[in-house]
């Protein structure tokens, strides 16, 4: 990670604020991802994770501060232009077209990414490779699946575009422990095999910690809390909120 | 996924006698309610000016205790047919029947309409019926771009067929241009003003995007009945140039087809010609929806119906992908419009009513929205349904009413609620047993 943090880091966040009509989400929120970086988010409900990735994407516009990717500030660019630039995001709850087939939810996710048919096909078998159950399931219909399938289906159709940045909502939300590790593993996989560099937005606070070499910790739209992912879940004021007596890790 | 299904999904319905019941008197005391003053009391003007009333519980009476038997019988047809969703074990006979007759119908039904003008070329009135039944089918697989594909619910069509019929009537009879050049005019004009419905709505979804269009379509009837001095208001285009194959009249005169051809005329070959051209264009409008299905344009707006913020997060241009669904359905709606001008000879504002607009969504509806055959169907049945039951006289449209309602009971998703995916992977791969094993996949 050395070699990465030495340059200037893929996606910046600063001084970001953010508000649906008069509730602030975001009061001034500073992150920055590294390339080839897991980058974890945690906080409770309503702290603003998702607002943070929503506006990332554009959707709420922050109302100040900048976001830069690569370089680029793309704190005005319109949501769909976003996507274009190689950023992808698993949206929470999944989302997945239920009444398309899976083969038709892929698609979805390469169609709007200026991509060669050779590409496409390329896109397709690193999906299966990743999740085989997929393949298996190819022409039936995205509402059919398991929640576990769907939350695959979800993270397969944003790889499609070839991201650089993937950024997933909550992928463990509602799966069962087993289906949840495997989603992790794959995470890790496409992290450590392709360099992609992933922001995890999570409240199962201990698996996302493990997995991410980094954490932010957000509280009432602010982040309170960095460090690397080890030295979070060493913190005893994390173990406190997020670790004991909540949810079990 | 087992565990869950596996639980009886009837259980939670109730029934027993003691359940209809309920639900009859319900209904019944509802039905009181709205007739009450519907039926029960009539008012007129007296002679004096003065209004005077008097009651007809008798009636009333009657409405209600029809209401109580039919919610009963509709209660008890229910419960003997069995959940909606549920899934029925059908006998492998009838199965293969039935998938033999869902391939072959499709094609068998193109066959027969390319034969119909042969087949009754001597019955005008079934030649006319066809030709209106293809205008719906046209109209119902325009709409159905809007309704059946990118989900939006629109109510005005037909303000789209009324620019349609209105921009032929208008460039024919002011510019003496002919109909091949006016349709690709009033396809484009429709579309034009598909797009200008489109941008206000970009933000709207369902029932209020729903009365948007409404209102839209209203208002276009009302410029139409207001603007006297371009369309002549409630007296119509009259007057209206009948097409020609591609330059050659349909007319008895010495430069008509039929004196070109060495046979008989016969105003018979005008509305032969007339069935074929509509037949044509509905084949086209079908062609071409097919053909945006697979392209990512109609992918998108099946994700677009599907679920919004997923488009946007996807980098679908959410603004561009509504637009070209309003504009698509609309020039589909304009193409319809210009035909219907061109054989009626006139047009007035009283062809472009909600209720046409009605009648092409319960089409889209009916037929399964999305699926082409279904809305083939649909506009058979309804259009055709609709003469059918001219026996009945002033009961026509209750006979209609209640069968629509039957059929939205027992096929609530449209005739045909199925939808064939679009993409197919190239190659048929076996996947190694070892792959998909609990733990890996």
């Amino acid at each position: 990670m050395s070699a990465a943090q030495a340059t200037t880091p893929l996606l910046a966040v600063r001084g970001v604020r953010a508000a649906y009509g008069k509730i602030e989400a975001l009061k001034g929120v500073d992150i920055e991802i590294n390339a080839g970086e897991i980058v974890a988010l945690i906080g409770a409900n309503g702290a603003g994770k998702s607002t943070l990735m929503m506006t990332i994407f554009g959707r709420p516009r922050a109302r100040a501060g900048t976001i830069e990717y690569d370089g680029q500030d793309i704190t005005g660019v319109p949501t769909h232009e976003i996507a274009r630039l190689r950023i992808a995001q698993s949206p929470e709850g999944r989302r997945i077209f239920p009444r398309m087939s899976v083969a038709e939810n892929l698609q979805m996710g390469a169609d709007a990414t200026e991509c060669s048919e050779a590409e496409r096909e390329a896109g397709l078998e690193r999906v299966f490779a990743l999740f085989p159950r997929l393949k298996e399931r190819v022409a039936q219909r995205g509402g059919t699946l398991s929640g576990g399938e769907q939350q695959m289906l979800a993270i397969g159709r944003a790889l499609m575009s070839r991201p650089r940045l993937l950024m997933l909502d909550e992928p463990s939300l509602g799966l069962a422990p087993l289906i949840a590790r495997q989603i992790f593993d794959a995470i890790r996989t496409l992290n450590r095999q392709d360099g992609l560099t992933v922001l995890i937005v999570e409240q199962n606070a201990n698996h996302a910690l493990k997995l991410a070499h980094r954490g932010y910790v957000m509280v009432n739209g602010l982040i309170t809390l960095t460090g690397t992912g080890s030295e979070l879940l060493q913190r005893p004021e994390i173990r406190a909120a997020y670790l004991e007596g909540g949810r079990h890790g | 996924m087992s565990a869950t299904s596996a639980r009886p999904s009837h259980a939670a319905q109730p029934s027993g006698s003691a359940f209809i019941l309920k639900k009859a008197l319900i209904s019944a005391a509802v039905a009181l309610v709205l007739f009450s003053l519907m039926i029960g009391v009539r008012t007129e003007a007296g002679p004096q000016g003065g209004l005077i009333y008097w009651t007809r519980f008798g009636d009333l009476a009657a409405l209600v205790g029809t209401v109580f038997g039919g919610s009963i019988i509709i209660e008890l047809l229910r419960q003997w047919w069995g959940p909606v969703d549920k899934d029925r074990i059908v006998p492998k006979p009838v199965q293969s029947a039935m998938s033999f007759a869902g391939r072959w119908l499709a094609p068998a039904l193109l066959v027969f309409a390319f034969l119909v003008p042969v087949i009754f070329y001597n019955q005008r009135y079934i030649l006319d019926l066809s030709i209106l039944v293809l205008t719906y089918v046209m109209l119902g697989w325009g709409l159905n771009v809007v309704v059946g594909l990118a989900g939006l619910l629109d109510l005005g069509y037909v303000a789209f067929y009324a620019v349609g019929a209105y921009s032929y009537a208008l460039l024919a009879t002011n510019f003496g241009l002919s109909f091949w050049v006016c349709l690709p005019l009033a396809g484009i004009l429709a579309a034009f003003w598909g797009v200008l419905l489109g941008f206000p709505v970009l933000r709207l979804r369902g029932d209020y995007l729903a009365i948007v269009t409404l209102a839209f379509g209203e208002i276009i009837r009302l410029v139409i009945i207001n603007w006297q001095s371009l369309t002549g208001g409630p007296n119509g285009v009259s007057g209206i140039p009948r097409p020609t194959m591609f330059g050659i009249p349909l007319t008895p005169g010495d430069d008509g087809l039929a004196a070109k051809l060495g046979i008989e005329f016969s105003p018979t070959h005008r509305i032969v010609f007339l069935f074929y051209l509509i037949l044509a264009m509905a084949l086209l409008t079908n062609w071409v929806t097919i053909r945006l299905r697979r392209l990512p344009i109609g992918r998108a707006w099946e994700a677009l119906r599907e679920d919004e913020v997923a488009c946007r997060a996807l980098g679908i241009n959410v603004t561009t992908t509504k637009l070209t669904a309003f504009a698509t359905g609309a020039m589909f709606g304009g193409f319809a419009g210009a035909f219907f001008a061109t054989r009626q000879g006139f047009i007035s504002p009283e062809s472009f009513t909600f209720q046409e607009s009605a009648l092409v969504l319960a089409i889209v509806v009916l037929g399964g929205m999305g699926s082409q055959l279904g809305v083939a169907l649909a506009a058979l049945t309804m259009i055709g349904g609709f003469e059918l039951f001219r026996g009945f006289d002033q009961y026509r449209m209750l006979v209609f009413g209640i069968a629509m309602v039957l059929l939205m009971i027992w096929r609530p998703r449209g005739l045909i609620g199925h939808r064939a995916p679009t993409v197919f992977l190239e190659r048929n791969q076996a996947i190694s047993s070892d792959l998909v094993k609990e733990g890996h996949g």
